[in-house]
């Protein structure tokens, strides 16, 4: 065990994890609107919207998040359309590029997390509103949905954890996320263990933050508290 | 469609063959998860604390850390690890593992540590009862397991195992890194010659897509199988 080595490495690593949560974040807060988005448009009777939407999340659900960023980062700049309009300031970025993979890939298993939340609201809810005259769309923005979000806490939850782990794909598009880090001192220095237990331990950490956070807003959202 | 011409001139035979890959280190690495949640399941449910210490410190640690970072752990430290071991025993030549091995073994001990979590919930919410009149009608141990708990266990883990599989699969995507030619191997590698990512990662992503799909049909046989006179 090199000890010197894991306590050198700690503050770079913690440094990179700066990175891991800029990317965790800005993908977590428009993946929750494409989720919410999505979702809505699973429940519209229209079958093509609704294929369509099922047909998003099923694609992003069964493809590997690897593929995804791929696609993105090393595909979309092959289009020489894509090429000559604004869009490609952001999609030259790696950065961008993956906060847009791992957006599209959240906010599919987001749909399908509040979607199954929008169908276990009881109907005599939903009934009880409009029969009390309250429009359709109070009853989406003040009913459904803060049912919804507080039905979809715990899932929610572990999507937030798995998108954290996701977040270290982000290094395969030369990103220094704290895993890119992680495994640049590894291949320089050939210590795998101490690094894997320090940046392991970062991660963890998060991990543990999460968990409790997520825990404490479900006990706070109760319905019986 | 040229570039998916099988012989020499394109390369659809490769991308076969790397989707055999990825079934393949699939399959062996849900299998060595079997094995480890063979093991971290009975620790978990244990009586004593301090194995039920050593259940969750696998479970937790593996569920929390990334996967690309126990690959690269493997990747970088396996061979040293086993160099290690071989030392012990007098043995102290160069050893390299081969990266099926390490990435089916990487990708394995992930997927167990979601397969330990499914099976300990499905022996958990088999009825008490159950194991109760096993052992009022003098049953033993092991015909308890395999003829009582088991088969009852088996269909309310099959749903869950399903999910890991879907995982696992996914996951195999991340040992291209190690250098092994599966499917995003390859098409890393197709991309590169041909200057044409766009078109070889879609069609990577249509090739997990049928994989995916493919399995779900036979997961779902699979579960009406079990769930008979449910």
């Amino acid at each position: 065990m090199d000890f010197e080595l894991m306590i050198t490495s700690f503050p770079t690593l913690l440094g990179a994890s700066v990175i891991t949560l800029k990317l965790l974040s800005a993908s977590l807060f428009f993946g929750l609107f494409i989720g919410l988005l999505f979702a809505i448009l699973r429940l519209n009777k229209n079958v093509f919207i609704n294929k369509f939407a099922y047909g998003y999340s099923y694609v992003f659900r069964g493809t590997p998040l690897l593929v995804q960023i791929f696609i993105i980062y090393f595909g979309l700049g092959q289009i020489e359309y894509l090429r000559s309009t604004i869009l490609w300031v952001i999609l030259k970025e790696p950065y961008w590029c993956a906060i847009i993979a791992f957006t599209l890939n959240t906010g599919a298993y987001t749909s399908e997390i509040l979607r199954s939340a929008f169908q276990t609201i009881k109907p005599g809810i939903i009934e009880a509103g409009k029969s009390l005259g309250v429009s359709n769309k109070i009853i989406l923005y003040k009913i459904q949905i803060p049912i919804a979000i507080r039905q979809s806490l715990p899932a929610y939850g572990n999507e937030i954890i798995l998108m954290m782990k996701g977040t270290s794909l982000a290094s395969t598009v030369t990103l220094m996320d704290l895993t890119g880090v992680a495994k640049y001192i590894i291949s320089t220095t050939f210590k795998p263990i101490e690094v894997f237990i320090v940046a392991g331990g970062i991660y963890l950490f998060m991990t543990f933050v999460i968990h409790n956070v997520i825990k404490f807003l479900e006990k706070k959202y109760s319905f019986n508290s | 469609m040229e570039l998916l011409a099988f012989g020499k001139t394109g390369w659809g035979d490769e991308l076969f063959y790397a989707t055999l890959m990825t079934v393949a280190v699939s399959i062996t690495a849900m299998l060595i998860g079997f094995l480890f949640a063979l093991i971290f399941t009975p620790l978990k449910l244990s009586k004593y604390k301090s194995l039920n210490l050593a259940g969750n410190f696998y479970t937790t640690v593996i569920r929390g850390v990334p996967e690309l970072l126990v690959i690269y752990l493997f990747f970088f430290g396996g061979s040293g690890a086993i160099m290690y071991v071989a030392s012990i025993f007098g043995y102290y030549e160069y050893i390299e593992i081969n990266a099926f091995i390490t990435g089916s073994v990487a990708i394995g001990i992930i997927s167990g540590a979601y397969s330990t979590e499914v099976f300990r919930g499905a022996i958990q919410s088999i009825d008490k009862g159950q194991f109760e009149a096993a052992k009022v009608l003098g049953v033993s141990k092991f015909t308890q397991f395999y003829k009582i708990i088991l088969p009852q266990m088996l269909r309310l883990a099959i749903p869950n195992l399903s999910n890991v599989w879907q995982i696992t699969l996914k996951d195999t995507s991340l040992i291209s890194v190690t250098g092994l030619v599966e499917i995003m191997r390859q098409s890393y590698i197709a991309a590169g010659s041909t200057r044409d990512p766009l078109f070889f990662y879609s069609f990577a992503a249509v090739l997990y897509l049928l994989l995916t799909y493919l399995s779900m049909k036979l997961i779902n046989k699979l579960e009406a199988k079990y769930s008979r006179g449910y």
